[in-house]
């Protein structure tokens, strides 16, 4: 399966160790992904608020040009931009008066879209195209003793009737268990982070996040996975902020989970953008990182 | 509540034009005209991790989109404090797209130019297509300081400590760059504009800045 990689404005710089670690895994698994050329912005949750019928465009520029480049998977890890392109889909199949509106201004930019092109989250096609056995059988070094708090966030199982249950999903569970992980109890593991609301509101997001890290520490994680460059950052960037305003301490390691993938796959520290996170590894992440100057 | 003398059944003028207009959003979004089915169970209220925050509920906000009390709605914060979590449109029994209604909500707002008092969130959503306009994607430098800085500059400073954190470890970004096919994305843009403006009225011709975009409205 040709699959095409959509990194989205966030993985390019706030998200790089996603862009980074999700390249690694992919060529560590034998399947190099080919960025999609001349992508553009998916217009995110903020495009569609002011916009309806240019929003639906913007981010269909970009199926459009999937199709154009020969490609019928597009792969968006960026929980943001796989909720737009999924719901551009969506959109467009269901209204043909919005469709037709959106082919009339694709075709001032030259392009045309067909509905051929499926959005997937690289965490469903690592798990359900690739396959647990083939991971497990790549996999270099187990993650015993090693206790996670998936977390997928909210965006890469809802709206949609997707890959995985909407709130109580699997799939990074069971991915992670066969690399010999154990995963806690984490009912929270789908629970909005706050997302662009630490920008506009930040006390209910710092709430939000503050929940979320508490039910990860309360249950014995020693790190959290995401899925999600806007989680990431939100989880990760300000836990000492969080200890100064609810007085506990916050302080967990949040990984892509692209990244914990790449450590048991064998990958180097610096291909995974380890060297890039804000908080620390703790011991028992340490004792799994391929570092090249060993 | 604001009190109204009004002949029951109808609605005042400025009450209807608003409905009209959010309807004709509504309508397009796939599966919009459910909002009718509503039973008010409050599951949405229940399910909204935000809806602490909210002056009116989103259970609130469909009743009184219904009773066609929508200014009351643009004058409420709960729409802009809507994270689009998608959680109370999975638990809806009616399957009504509620985060897809806060959304139609928005844009309903920003035509209107109907906002809560001192309320410039809003702001950040303009910012961002505004630099989706001139970039074809976002930048995020250029969003938080679009936003901060008009308003809130301290709040800038504030942030700097994980700005350059962040810019240490190589994750944050501070020259925007363009994308190839900028051209065309404008042309859409420009067309969807002139589709929606009223006939015999043409868009403003604007010059073009340093980076070559003319804003079209």
């Amino acid at each position: 399966m040709k699959y095409a990689y959509y990194p989205g404005c966030s993985l390019e710089y706030a998200g790089r160790p996603y862009d980074e670690s999700l390249k690694a895994v992919f060529r560590a698994l034998g399947t190099p992904l080919t960025e999609l050329d001349d992508w553009n912005c998916c217009g995110a949750t903020m495009y569609m608020s002011v916009e309806e019928t240019t929003s639906l465009a913007v981010s269909a520029r970009n199926l459009a040009l999937a199709e154009q480049q020969g490609f019928h998977q597009l792969i968006a890890p960026c929980s943001g931009c796989y909720t737009v392109l999924l719901k551009t889909n969506r959109f467009l199949r269901e209204s043909p008066e919005l469709k037709a509106q959106v082919d009339h201004l694709l075709g001032k930019a030259g392009l045309r879209y067909d509905l051929t092109v499926t959005v997937r989250h690289p965490l469903d096609v690592l798990v359900n195209d690739i396959g647990i056995d083939h991971v497990a059988l790549a996999a270099k070094r187990s993650l015993n003793g090693l206790q996670l708090a998936p977390y997928y966030g909210c965006q890469i199982v809802r709206p949609e009737r997707g890959f995985d249950d909407r709130e109580f999903p699997t799939t990074m569970d069971r991915l992670f268990e066969r690399l010999g992980a154990s995963c806690v109890y984490f009912p929270l593991k789908t629970r909005c982070c706050g997302g662009m609301l630490m920008t506009t509101f930040p006390d209910v997001a710092l709430k939000l996040v503050s929940e979320l890290l508490d039910c990860a520490i309360a249950n014995g994680a020693h790190c959290v996975l995401t899925t999600c460059p806007m989680c990431q950052v939100n989880l990760e960037a300000y836990q000492s902020r969080l200890a100064r305003k609810f007085g506990s301490s916050h302080e967990i390691p949040v990984l892509y989970f692209t990244q914990l993938l790449g450590m048991a796959l064998g990958c180097f520290d610096t291909e995974l953008g380890l060297q890039r996170n804000l908080v620390p590894l703790n011991a028992p992440l340490a004792g799994l990182v391929s570092s090249r100057s060993r | 509540m604001r009190s109204e003398q009004r002949v029951p059944g109808s609605l005042p003028e400025s009450q209807a034009e608003l409905r009209r207009k959010f309807l004709q959003d509504v309508r397009l979004v796939p599966g919009g005209d459910r909002v009718s089915r509503c039973l008010q169970c409050g599951a949405c209220t229940g399910s909204c991790p935000v809806s602490y925050a909210m002056d009116i509920s989103p259970r609130t906000v469909v009743a009184l989109f219904r009773a066609g009390q929508v200014e009351e709605i643009l004058r409420s914060r709960s729409i802009w404090i809507c994270a689009s979590c998608y959680m109370c449109t999975t638990r809806c029994p009616q399957d009504i797209k509620i985060t897809d209604l806060f959304y139609a909500m928005k844009r309903t707002a920003m035509d209107a130019g109907l906002f809560p008092d001192r309320f410039p969130v809003h702001l950040l959503s303009k910012n961002f297509v505004r630099i989706v306009n001139r970039y074809g994607r976002n930048h995020e430098g250029l969003l938080m300081a679009g936003y901060y800085l008009g308003r809130n500059p301290l709040g800038l400073l504030a942030l700097l400590p994980l700005g350059w954190q962040m810019f240490r470890r190589g994750r944050v970004s501070l020259f925007p760059k363009k994308i190839k096919g900028l051209e065309a994305i404008r042309a859409m843009i420009q067309e969807a504009e002139t589709l929606k403006m009223p006939p015999g009225r043409h868009p403003a011709t604007y010059e073009k800045d340093a980076v070559g975009y003319a804003p079209t409205v």
